[in-house]
């Protein structure tokens, strides 16, 4: 009885307090990471039918028309399906565009619905708060998820979407989008360039043979003109994405990037070494880069270059007979194009194929590697559930077989599901490489068989908070290392030491922070936090006080 | 101590607020003596964004101001290199470091990357043009680089694409100002020595609009984007010929955008229209003039 009455007085006692205290615990919480987290939202019952939705759709092309058409023929044909959902499509050709607008309309949210982008992009999104719907939940849905009961098209399977690819769109511990196309990088090679220098075409493209044939191609006749071309103008190796290249040598070298967390250790000794190589062959007119240069591209179908590393995606311009150019016809050289992965350090089995000094930096952890990118498709929360269940439906559509493969032919893409890779259409494609310079156009075939052929050696870099600027970073070393040099600077350590500086400072990256998963290093507490914490366990020891205290005194 | 630890609960609650919006102290210390939900769903929320975004600005603003007092520091340091003539920057080695004085005539729109302004510039002196690629600037300094400003560029001679053109450019704002006249160079347009104008404010006339062949392949005026996957709001490509040669002209979107008149003009264009046209002679794999100005006859 006397234990039931303190219980009872106790009780409400520490009632009081035990509710303040989660109530205290949970307010913190709250406030600090509620605002920052996507909530999602809850997926209706049924699809509303009887209401009309308007979505808007911003999406990226390659300046390339027949993947606008592609794009059109999709929303009229779901909008068939969906009478009540109207799609209003925005174009875009660049995916920093498509990022700079996002990242305005967040502030003032009139995000579009549905957006092409790339998870680098997507983790910044999530720094805003409940922006990108988490789609953990969607996919999911026995009704509305991916093949789901409710869907009036053929939809993939969960299972069907290639997991490498799906797995990409994963942003801490949550999907945060679907993939809609992938592709990689090739080096498009002119192969009749490397015979009349005497060599023969390797199996595998390795670093040491691209540069030790880049450097024998800059011999000059006397009258200032190049011996291969007879040109004024040659730039034997042109790479197009120089974050790409320094990053996946690095990946190729057995060398840490970045991690989730958000550390990176892109200013190491190994990316020294690449940038002392690399700009070594600057110095010497071997090498150049798009930013510097021009599209590798034209200066391929020019008789300007010998390697011209740039996405599989962009296949449709590379070769003699390219179904898409910027130079006139009458500046086009006839050459046999051959298309490569790009240039490694070892074979698929890991066997040494390259010797320059980077790449022994990372003895027996070297690997076959090259860059997985694409658009994906992310998804933006507002405030009627019904409207997000339209872009859902509307995202997933995008997904559809017919949708997947037409767009897919458009470049050197492949299709991100199997059900698309594999249908009988797709490989009948496959097949036809060559009978004209047009859909079937052989060297954008052969850059898509490239990808699927390799599709395993693929790699993807951590997403986090700050990973787009590490990414430009990246590409800045080479960039800067590329320009000093031409203008006569020594790129050395000491030079390169004072680059690390700048571009660490230029990209701020000393604040990026991973985002999302929690998981996250977010650095020091801030004071309040620390007082707050102190306050906890304080009054933790209030607590334990009261009840001793009220114990004794009973 | 019941007191005492109520009282140590509600600075706690206190706390957690200014924890996480500690620039409205204000705001979250009336807001902990409501509801717990309403203070987490909503003030929390608002005080913790309002905070986040003067914290943001202030920290932006800070920063901006530092960079371009070092920038403007760093222009009146560097470009105070030896100046060229025209002459001598056409004989100049591409790569090379090189010093202008010459004046703005146009300008692309002002953009910001990593907090560091950028814009590209049309200019032009009474010898020669120089197009000046994505240099470094304030918005305050943009909007003082008007038609006519006279400048002095330090920065190093690069070619894109055919395009001569001055990059990673510092710059000081002179005393002066020239506008220039086009110059008609309609019949120089097959010669190869169009190129001594590159970059200069021309003029192209009595020029016939060609079809272009649109995304399903009609025939129409202009194309937004080069091959017609684009949308308004996008670059221009027109053909005009002249001479039986017919040339791409181009409205760069970033130098005058859909609101202008040379953009609403160009899409108000027919086949087969005669037109007066000014610009300035820009190259990508040959002449591709930014377009200005049109005018139908």
């Amino acid at each position: 009885m006397r234990l039931l009455s303190f219980g009872k007085k106790s009780w409400k006692a520490a009632s009081f307090m035990a509710a303040a205290l989660v109530l205290m615990s949970a307010l913190p919480l709250t406030a600090c990471h509620g605002s920052k987290e996507s909530l999602g939202f809850e997926i209706p019952e049924a699809f509303d039918e009887t209401s009309k939705y308007e979505i808007t759709f911003w999406a990226k092309n390659d300046t390339n028309k027949t993947q606008t058409k592609i794009y059109e023929k999709a929303i009229t044909d779901f909008e068939k399906l969906y009478p009540n959902i109207d799609v209003n499509l925005r174009l875009y050709t660049d995916y920093g565009k498509i990022y700079n607008d996002v990242i305005t309309n967040i502030s003032t949210d009139t995000t579009p619905n549905v957006c092409i982008t790339y998870p680098d992009h997507i983790a910044t999104y999530l720094t805003g708060a409940d922006t990108v719907v988490p789609l953990d939940f969607l996919m999911e849905d026995s009704r509305y998820g991916l093949s789901g009961s409710e869907l009036k098209y053929d939809a993939p399977a969960k299972d069907e979407i290639i997991p490498e690819f799906l797995s990409e769109g994963i942003i801490g511990d949550h999907y945060y989008a679907i993939p809609y196309m992938r592709s990689t990088e090739a080096c498009y090679v002119n192969k009749t360039f490397i015979e009349q220098l005497g060599y023969e075409m390797p199996e595998v493209l390795s670093w040491d043979f691209v540069w030790e044939v880049s450097e024998k191609a800059t011999e000059k006749n006397e009258d200032g003109t190049f011996k291969l071309n007879g040109q004024k103008v040659l730039i034997p190796f042109i790479y197009k994405s120089t974050d790409n290249m320094m990053i996946t040598l690095l990946r190729q070298e057995g060398a840490q990037y970045s991690d989730a967390l958000g550390n990176n250790w892109l200013f190491e000794d190994v990316t020294k070494e690449n940038l002392i190589e690399i700009a070594s062959h600057a110095k010497t007119g071997a090498f150049s880069t798009f930013k510097i240069s021009g599209y590798p591209a034209n200066f391929l179908n020019a008789g300007q270059c010998i390697f011209a590393v740039d996405s599989t995606a962009g296949a449709t311009w590379m070769g003699t007979n390219a179904p898409l150019c910027d130079i006139a016809k009458d500046k086009i050289m006839d050459f046999e194009t051959a298309v490569y992965p790009i240039p490694q350090f070892v074979d698929r089995e890991g066997l040494e194929i390259s010797d320059n000094k980077a790449s022994r930096l990372a003895p027996g952890e070297k690997k076959f590697a090259m860059m997985s990118q694409g658009p994906s498709i992310c998804i933006f929360n507002k405030k009627d559930p019904q409207e997000v269940l339209a872009s859902w439906l509307f995202a997933q559509y995008m997904l559809t077989n017919d949708v997947q493969i037409a767009y897919a032919e458009t470049e050197g893409y492949v299709p991100v599901t199997s059900k698309a890779q594999e249908s009988a259409e797709y490989q009948d494609y496959l097949g036809r490489a060559g009978e004209d310079n047009s859909t079937y156009y052989d060297v954008k075939i052969d850059a898509t068989k490239l990808l699927l052929e390799n599709q395993r050696y693929t790699f993807i870099t951590s997403v986090f908070n700050g990973s787009t600027s590490l990414r430009d970073a990246a590409g800045t070393l080479i960039e800067n290392a590329t320009k000093s040099v031409r203008r006569k600077a020594t790129v050395d350590e000491a030079y390169i030491e004072k680059l690390y500086e700048d571009t660490k400072s230029l990209y701020h990256l000393d604040q990026a922070s991973a985002a999302g998963s929690g998981k996250a290093e977010f650095g020091e507490l801030p004071s309040e936090s620390k007082w707050l914490l102190r306050l906890l366990v304080t009054t933790w020891l209030f607590i334990g006080i009261y009840i001793f205290r009220t114990k004794i005194l009973k | 101590m019941k007191k005492v630890i109520a009282t140590v609960l509600t600075m706690g609650l206190a706390l957690s607020m200014a924890a996480c919006g500690s620039k409205t102290a204000e705001g979250t210390q009336d807001a902990a003596t409501e509801a717990v939900s309403e203070v987490a769903e909503e003030v929390s929320e608002a005080a913790q964004e309002v905070a986040e975004d003067a914290s943001d600005a202030a920290e932006e603003a800070v920063e901006e101001v530092v960079e371009e007092d070092s920038e403007g520091e760093e222009a009146t340091e560097e470009a105070a290199g030896d100046v060229m003539t025209h002459e001598d920057y056409v004989a100049a080695e591409l790569d090379s470091e090189v010093t202008v004085e010459t004046y703005v005539q146009a300008k692309q729109g002002w953009w910001e990357n990593e907090g560091v302004g950028n814009a590209t510039f049309y200019t032009q002196a009474e010898d020669g043009a120089y197009f000046i690629y994505n240099m470094p600037c304030s918005e305050e300094e943009y909007e003082q680089l008007t038609p006519g400003t006279k400048i002095k560029v330090t920065g190093y001679k690069s070619e894109w694409s055919g395009e001569v053109e001055i990059t990673d450019a510092k710059f000081e704002i002179e005393d002066g100002n020239f506008v220039a006249e086009a110059l008609d160079v309609t019949d120089l347009l097959a010669d190869d020595a169009i190129i001594d104008h590159q970059n200069e404010f021309v003029a192209f006339k009595g020029m016939t609009v060609e079809a272009s062949k649109d995304a399903d392949g009609n025939d129409v005026a202009f194309l937004y984007n080069y091959d017609g996957s684009g949308s308004q709001g996008d670059d221009l490509y027109f053909n005009v010929s002249a001479n039986g040669t017919t040339y791409t002209f181009t409205v760069e979107s970033y130098l005058c955008g859909q609101d202008s008149d040379v953009y609403k003009a160009v899409e108000g264009l027919n086949v087969g229209d005669t037109v007066d046209m000014e610009g300035f002679l820009y190259w990508y794999e040959g002449v591709n003039p930014h377009i200005t100005s049109v005018s139908v006859q």
